[in-house]
């Protein structure tokens, strides 16, 4: 390389300074140009979707709220409300179970087990899907291995009912628990539980005065974070077909593909419509939380 | 003491039982058939059935496509950031994390009413034949498109918090005063003090895409994980063979990712 020696003058680096404004953008406006084409217009496309209503006859749409009261009423409402029962009730067990386990492994003097446990919680709570939708099949369904082995079926048990699927949701639920709660409990000093004790605090006096109330934000959006994770999944459920739980993902798939009824798209995408309202309000409840979270663990 | 080291073996022993027994008694499924006692047909028909090895191509070109695609998107976007329009940091975020407050079957439903559009409307146009293109089903480039937009907030995650331990303004002002110029800077001295984020982000965009199952699936096409289900109907072992191999091999790909990424932050400390 033929390297021209550098002159240090003010003038140049007054060039430099102006050379460097118009790259920052540039660089960064073929993200947003992407992001706008491959991302929003789709989205514009549901909204304008989901207000849309087609007249059978001549084909010409029209501007409605149609759909989305639709989408509140009946089977659909059953879904929405089937969806939000058992997000939340799988969330708030993936949170208590979660928790404990996450000590467990925070508190752990073998380095390994911690990043085996961190690594394969990224993987379940990211990328289960399918392949997990088959594995509890092949566990816990009509001709799964223990369900055969202990005789499961006489004792009642059935993997595609409600409890069956929070079983399956659990599995990437509460991964995803160890993963966002593993920050803040890494956060919890242990010259707080010293000061406790040496004031002569119980270790039940201690989670219930100073661990808890500073985990409280995390633990919270973590929650949220959980709810919004099950309430999105799909894949796990459609693949094992079968499954008698109304959900608002398998709606629409149905809507979409016209398995039920023809002509039910616009209705499919006023249920997308719901779904991004309750995945928003899920942000927005997520993002103050977390933000406070953070105060404790700077 | 002993009964804190007591009750941790407890929770970690449950927790294990919980994740593990689902895995082994897939194992046990996919090589005990009933009444013939163990064999192994499951793992030795995977390569010869139908579809397995197309599908799986078809995903690992869509995941080469999307890892190259999101790279060429995030990271001059990113490093721009850092150098000179800090400003536009928070429109990235938000367009970064937009993806997680849009479902993936809401974004499948917004992206098929737009592909309707193209008989629909644009039939007489050029734009028609771009339609056309983009869902070919030997190389369906939509799925690409859809996959960088939902592979976008692991991506920046990733590539943030490389940068973060890089200090990108020295290095690029120490190339510049070497006589670099911006690409030259970008990619010997910037990129390869990003190797660590840069796999990573890959590694992860790799497990998206091999795992995706709902965009494809309700857009008609027929990557990896929609052909395990297609089978299951027809060949329940074989789909839970697949699905179990499938899941072990994202695990130990992240898993060494970890491994390479604690061994790189360790020496860099010391």
């Amino acid at each position: 390389m033929t390297a021209t020696l550098p002159r240090v003058d003010t003038a140049t680096a007054a060039a430099v300074k102006r050379r460097r404004r118009p790259l920052g953008w540039l660089a960064v406006v073929p993200l947003l140009a992407f992001t706008a084409v491959a991302f929003g217009v789709p989205a514009l496309a549901m909204l304008d979707g989901a207000f849309t209503a087609k007249d059978p006859a001549t084909g010409a749409g029209s501007y409605t709220v149609d759909n989305l009261t639709a989408s509140l009423r009946g089977a659909y409402l059953t879904a929405l409300l089937g969806s939000v029962k058992l997000s939340a009730v799988s969330a708030g067990i993936a949170s208590v179970v979660g928790l404990p386990l996450a000590q467990a492994v925070v508190t752990s003097r073998f380095r390994a087990l911690r990043e085996a446990v961190l690594t394969a919680s990224g993987v379940l709570a990211n990328f289960g899907g399918v392949p997990l939708a088959f594995a509890f099949v092949a566990t816990l369904g009509n001709a799964g291995v223990l369900t055969r082995h202990l005789g499961l079926t006489d004792k009642g048990w059935d993997l595609y009912s409600f409890w069956g699927l929070v079983i399956v949701y659990l599995y990437f639920l509460i991964p995803l628990m160890v993963l966002t709660i593993t920050p803040a409990l890494d956060g919890l000093r242990s010259q707080w539980r010293e000061a406790a004790q040496n004031n002569g605090a119980t270790s039940v006096q201690y989670w219930r005065h100073v661990a808890l109330p500073v985990l409280l934000p995390s633990l919270l959006g973590g929650l949220v974070l959980l709810f919004g994770s099950a309430f999105a999944a799909y894949a796990t459920a459609a693949a094992m077909v079968g499954s008698s739980i109304p959900l608002v993902t398998l709606q629409i798939a149905d809507a979409l593909s016209g398995n039920v009824l023809v002509g039910q798209e616009n209705v499919a995408l006023a249920l997308s419509l719901d779904m991004v309202l309750v995945a928003g309000l899920v942000m927005a409840v997520y993002l103050p939380l977390q933000r406070r979270s953070a105060r404790w663990l700077a | 003491m002993a009964r804190l080291t007591l009750w941790r073996w407890g929770v970690l022993g449950l927790a294990g039982l919980y994740f593990l027994v689902p895995l082994a008694a897939s194992v046990v499924f996919t090589v005990d058939v009933p009444g013939q006692g163990i064999d192994l047909d499951a793992y030795t028909q995977i390569f010869s059935t139908g579809g397995f090895t197309s599908s799986l191509l078809l995903s690992l070109e869509l995941a080469a496509a999307t890892i190259a695609l999101v790279l060429l998107l995030m990271v001059p976007a990113m490093v721009a950031l850092r150098l000179g329009a800090p400003r536009l940091r928070p429109v990235v975020e938000v367009v970064c994390s937009l993806p997680l407050v849009v479902p993936p079957i809401a974004f499948v439903a917004g992206i098929g009413t737009v592909l309707k559009w193209g008989p629909e409307h644009l039939s007489r146009t050029p734009l028609f034949q771009t339609f056309v293109a983009i869902q070919n089903p030997d190389f369906p480039f939509v799925l690409v498109l859809a996959y960088v937009v939902m592979a976008l907030p692991f991506v920046y995650r990733a590539l943030d918090a490389g940068l973060r331990s890089v200090d990108v303004r020295t290095l690029v002002e120490a190339a510049r005063s070497c006589g670099a110029g911006w690409p030259q800077a970008l990619v010997r001295a910037v990129l390869p003090n990003l190797r660590g984020a840069l796999l990573n982000a890959s590694f992860l965009t790799l497990a998206l895409v091999l795992g995706e199952f709902t965009v494809a699936q309700l857009l008609g096409f027929q990557p990896f994980a929609v052909w395990i289900v297609n089978i299951s109907g027809s060949q329940a072992q074989l789909s839970v063979a697949v699905s179990v191999l499938s899941l072990l091999v994202t695990w130990v790909l992240l898993l060494t990712l970890a491994g390479f990424g604690g061994r790189t932050r360790t020496t860099s400390r010391g």
